[in-house]
């Protein structure tokens, strides 16, 4: 390293999510003129002009922290995820997507097939006589053009590249962007694999958390348009599926503290190998019956038990997708 | 398990069904014991996990089970009102109705997992109730989840 270019250098990329990532980075607000002073940003595609072939300049290893956010869904993605790994001596997973696989994960209840049955031709606004559906090479005139491949699953990042770091969230909040590049740059890494954010349940920094009965007993959970929500008042007492206490803290609950109940985008606290699995188990448990019928009845009005639980991390759980008959013969 | 080892998931030709029971230690488990020596003859498929307590079931343990080449799950607790800690089946009864729809939602067959309740006298009950199970999931057949490392990369569009 020169004395002219001495400075760390770290990057951006994305993958599959919605560019709340990216506007987090923002959000940093005057804070980024500090992190810009102490850095040189070498690759950043949605903010800045650096090409591939910039990067694939420089040496292997040379970057010091490149910040990945967003799942991967396609072979670009895996691609490009493969050759910034390479490039950097860190590489972080940002926000919920890359960290446990995000709101994009969620298309593990389906698989390419049926995603596409239903983007190319089964939506109501869909017009598309030909039946045309995106191919990975086309041919014309001796002209070829290509795209990239689409997964059947969509993957964590830590699920395709070795990951060093994780800081969660839908998006990360600036303070906790803030405090993870400072614990970088600081040189007093934390152990590999740490997810840079506390390692307690999110009922832990709860304003509402001394309203919380020891002994919740719900006899129907509501959705939040279906009631008018005490403000004061622990969301779970109201009935409402809060997903704080299984899920880790470090957002200073901004979800409740706006009167919404927290939906799980920082994923669990440490040891949880199942994030899903720890909050079902969790609001079961105060469901207020002991008779099967009630208790079932009761169960029901969590409508979409998948979308809740998993909102954030169905690729990161257990079963990672949805076993699809037709994908197993054609997969094997 | 010289089989199970050298083929863990099994294939079509010589599949057994495997089942993964979690017994609670003051009832099922005790109804397995007296079958045992009671040479009560049942299906061969079960691998028993014996926990303290029905209510001790993390949903955890079943995704695991499941990812890791179970067929089946069953859950053997004590019958409503005789659990060892007041409440603890219920408990289990709450999480199983929940744990159900999200494993059916994830495609996993309802009669691939099941709770009864069997006290430890009732080890006949233990006998028809597994044979029950292993008939149905025979019928079934091979679960063949893609267990977290096989998910393929290759899997793309050509």
């Amino acid at each position: 390293m020169t004395a002219t270019n001495a400075k760390p250098k770290v990057g951006f990329y994305w993958c599959a999510s919605c560019g709340g990532c990216e506007e987090a980075v923002v959000d940093l607000a005057e804070n980024i003129l500090a992190v810009v002073e102490a850095v040189d940003i070498v690759f950043w595609p949605v903010a800045m002009d650096f090409k591939k072939k910039d990067v694939e300049a420089m040496e292997d290893g040379s970057i010091l922290a490149m910040f990945i956010n967003g799942a991967i869904r396609t072979t670009e993605q895996r691609e490009m995820v493969q050759f910034l790994r390479r490039k950097s001596k860190l590489v972080i997973a940002y926000g919920a997507c890359s960290h446990l696989g995000g709101i994009p994960g969620l298309a593990n209840l389906w698989d390419r097939e049926s995603v596409f049955r239903t983007v190319y031709h089964e939506t109501p606004s869909t017009v598309n006589p030909e039946g045309t559906e995106p191919q990975t090479v086309f041919e014309e005139n001796g002209r070829r053009v290509t795209l990239p491949g689409f997964f059947n699953t969509v993957r964590t990042l830590d699920q395709v590249v070795d990951v060093d770091y994780y800081i969660p969230g839908c998006a990360p909040t600036p303070k906790i962007t803030l405090q993870a590049v400072q614990t970088l740059l600081s040189g007093n890494l934390p152990p590999k694999g740490a997810v840079l954010a506390p390692d307690v349940a999110l009922c832990k920094e709860c304003p509402r958390a001394d309203t919380k009965p020891d002994d919740l007993a719900i006899k129907a959970f509501k959705r939040p348009h279906e009631i008018l929500i005490d403000e004061e008042k622990c969301l779970l007492a109201q009935g409402i599926p809060c997903m704080g206490p299984a899920t880790r803290g470090g957002c200073e609950a901004l979800c409740i503290k706006g009167n919404m109940p927290c939906s799980g985008c920082f994923g669990p606290p440490g040891r949880v190998k199942d994030y899903g699995g720890k909050i079902l188990s969790a609001l079961a448990s105060m469901v207020g019956s002991n008779d099967e019928a009630e208790i079932v009845k009761i169960l029901e009005s969590i409508p979409d038990p998948i979308g809740t639980f998993y909102r954030y991390s169905l690729p990161a759980s257990l079963l990672r997708r949805k076993k699809m008959d037709a994908m197993s013969s054609e997969h094997k | 398990m010289t089989d199970e080892k050298k083929n863990p998931k099994g294939t079509a030709e010589n599949w057994e069904p495997r089942i993964v029971c979690f017994f609670c230690n003051w009832c099922t488990y005790l109804a397995a014991d007296l079958a045992g020596t009671s040479r009560i003859k049942y299906a061969p498929n079960m691998r028993v996990v014996r926990v303290m307590c029905s209510g001790r079931l993390d949903p955890q343990f079943v995704f695991e089970a499941f990812a890791k080449g179970a067929d089946g799950v069953f859950i053997g607790g004590c019958h409503p009102g005789d659990c060892h800690y007041q409440e603890g089946n219920y408990k289990a009864l709450r999480r199983f109705h929940l744990l159900k729809r999200v494993l059916m939602g994830m495609g996993i067959e309802e009669d691939r997992f099941r709770l009864e309740w069997i006290s430890a006298s009732e080890a006949d009950r233990l006998k028809t109730t597994v044979n029950d199970m292993v008939a149905k999931v025979r019928a079934l057949g091979p679960l063949n989840l893609e267990t977290p490392d096989e998910v393929s990369t290759e899997e793309v569009r050509a």
